[in-house]
């Protein structure tokens, strides 16, 4: 599945505007990003982040745009295209197990009417065991922790085996170990040639964990290799007023208050 | 004897039958309804039936069940769609949706019945019977095409069961995947109104909104997935069904309908309090378990660094006064933890036995490895 197009462009967006009840959300966005890359979209609260990739994936209404997956649109490309939502956008007080959920991320292979069997259950203990979530296998979901429950929702969307990776902060309210775990991963799949789109919020671990980078506030601040565009300029021009205090570009670049490797 | 009789009784079988039927059908789609947080929509879409009764009477011309079912769904359904659309395209909430359909449909219900009351068709009477349903009225035709009804809506469950999951769980992911998340979420609520239809004879269009929600609300105290949690609702709404129909029989004279609903709110009530993991008491239980243990260790733990301190075999209990850190002590030394030291003939306190100090032992590693 994995054919990487000539272009070498992953998703290229052109024109995308959103609004909601009449004020803009993302404006005229224009973007290329290139296959295999872990890219990192980067903003202050309100900037379109999350509703960038709702847009992408069809789930939020667009005035106006287009998205090529490798050069097809959206709709014949969703099954190369994986999704990890925000953990906190679903009820974890379902009545089902880590197993299970995982095993919903082959539904849309499955069809209409053809139920999950063994070779499905393989698959999804597979994901779950790439995620080091092999022993919650049984496990009531309402009884992982919030690290877990990002785990759960990681392997679903891996079982997908997709190109492309849409992720929704994946980092938020899980502790520094999980936070590394999964970090771990989403590299992995990158080295495997598979492409990475994550929402961040935390601007200290940019550098660390993004080779590309996407710095959003309704329209793109910047957008390229990280190394690039994460430059204190940028930055105010992204946050405004808000980054002001943080003046020392070392402060910003090697933080402190985390272990770099 | 009693039972014999009863059991050949042509009107209790029928209540029976009937009661079985609604408690199967509003457990299992009141589970979707109860996961999807839309409980309170059974309420909206019983009350909107009303409207529609009346109208199925006025164009059938007179008291056909399946005329009068059909005018239900159509207007349960069409309450259900028009609450889903304002949600989503006004800045209602759905809270505030919900009442506004709710009294709306079934204030033009109940202009319809006061019109058809004022126009002295003598069929016309015991419509009324709809609002608290009027179980001994039904007849065998009815519980053909409620059982028919039954059967589609679980059907359709079956088939639809993996969709159904997902979007209940995970609607906007369901979307990513290519499944259609906005027409399974809108056939869940119709169907929620088959569920509604059935229950008009019984139980009623007013106390319909418990039997959608009380059997789904119990069984999720019980259950680990969505398949048990879909038998069980269905099973307590049969139970309760059975149960508030022979009473009813039994007492001669008390309402079937609600007597079901007291009966599905008495398995709530039990499931709340004593279903293993959720339970109230379940939880009472544990928290007090969990502080008794934590009292043993605190004391295990206190005492072995008070004597690697003093470098003293025993201590002299600082705690005589107190009960919990004495029944702590106790349980101790019948577990072997704890030895009682005599001097002199005279109580002189405890000291920790072999077994003591290596538990005392494990304890502190546990401990420090969690602090450092």
């Amino acid at each position: 599945m994995a054919i990487p197009d000539e272009t070498g462009t992953a998703l290229s967006i052109r024109n995308l505007t959103v609004s909601y009840h009449n004020q803009p959300v993302l404006w005229d966005i224009d973007l290329d990003i290139p296959s295999g890359v872990m890219a990192g979209i980067v903003g202050p609260n309100g900037a379109g982040k999350s509703t960038l990739i709702k847009s992408l994936l069809g789930l939020v209404p667009t005035l106006s745009g287009d998205v090529a997956v490798y050069g097809r649109p959206y709709a014949k490309q969703r099954k190369r295209i994986g999704y990890v939502p925000q953990r906190s956008s679903v009820d974890w007080d379902f009545p089902t197990t880590a197993l299970d959920v995982v095993t919903m991320g082959l539904y849309g292979r499955l069809g209409w009417l053809k139920r999950p069997g063994r070779k499905e259950r393989r698959e999804a203990l597979e994901a779950l065991d790439m995620v080091s979530m092999g022993d919650f296998a049984d496990r009531q979901i309402s009884q992982l922790s919030g690290g877990q429950q990002q785990r759960v929702f990681l392997a679903r969307a891996l079982v997908q085996q997709a190109d492309i990776y849409f992720l929704d902060e994946p980092m938020a309210g899980v502790d520094a170990t999980t936070e590394r775990a999964i970090v771990d991963i989403l590299r992995r799949l990158r080295d495997e040639g598979k492409t990475l789109i994550v929402v961040h919020h935390d601007l200290q671990t940019v550098r660390t964990y993004f080779d590309w980078l996407l710095l959003l506030n309704v329209q793109v601040i910047a957008s390229g290799e990280a190394s690039d565009t994460f430059t204190i300029d940028n930055l105010r021009k992204a946050y405004g007023g808000q980054i002001a205090l943080l003046n020392d570009t070392d402060a910003l670049m090697f933080p402190a208050s985390k272990v770099v490797r | 004897m009693q039972w014999s009789l009863l059991l050949n009784d042509y009107t209790f079988q029928n209540v029976i039958v009937g009661a079985s039927l609604l408690g199967m059908i509003s457990g299992a789609l009141g589970t979707f309804a109860v996961l999807r947080r839309q409980s309170l929509l059974g309420d909206a879409i019983s009350h909107a039936a009303l409207p529609g009764i009346c109208l199925g009477f006025i164009i059938s011309g007179g008291r056909s069940m399946g005329s009068i079912m059909l005018g239900a769904l159509t207007t349960g359904a069409l309450a259900a769609l028009v609450m889903l659309a304002l949600t989503r395209m006004s800045r209602l909430k759905t809270d505030a949706a919900l009442g506004i359909c709710l009294s709306v449909f079934f204030a033009v219900g109940i202009v319809l019945l006061t019109y058809l009351q004022g126009t002295n068709n003598a069929s016309q009477g015991g419509l009324e019977a709809f609002l608290f349903g009027q179980a001994a009225a039904t007849l065998r035709s009815d519980l053909w095409l409620m059982g028919s009804i039954t059967l589609g809506a679980l059907l359709l469950l079956a088939a639809l069961w993996k969709q159904a999951k997902l979007v209940t769980f995970d609607a906007e992911y369901a979307r990513t995947l290519g499944i259609p998340a906005t027409f399974i979420e809108a056939l869940l609520t119709v169907m929620v109104t088959l569920a509604v239809v059935v229950g008009l004879q019984m139980v009623g269009v007013v106390l319909m909104a418990a039997m959608i929600v009380a059997p789904a609300a119990a069984a999720r105290q019980w259950s680990r997935h969505l398949g048990s949690m879909v038998v069980l609702a269905a099973g307590f709404g049969v139970v309760s069904g059975i149960t508030g129909a022979t009473i009813s029989t039994l007492s001669r004279g008390l309402a079937t309908g609600p007597l079901i609903i007291l009966t599905a709110s008495a398995i709530v009530i039990v499931s709340l309090a004593i279903a293993p993991q959720r339970g109230l008491l379940w939880g009472v239980l544990k928290h007090y378990r969990q502080k008794w243990t934590l009292h043993k260790q605190q004391m295990l733990y206190t005492m072995y660094k008070w004597q690697l301190a003093n470098a003293s075999s025993h201590t002299r209990s600082q705690a005589q006064g107190l009960l919990w850190p004495r029944l702590a002590l106790l349980r101790l030394y019948r577990e072997g933890f704890l030895a009682r030291e005599h001097s002199d003939r005279s109580y002189s306190g405890w000291s920790l036995t072999k077994s003591g100090i290596t538990e005392a032992q494990r304890l502190t590693a546990v401990l420090e490895g969690k602090i450092q």
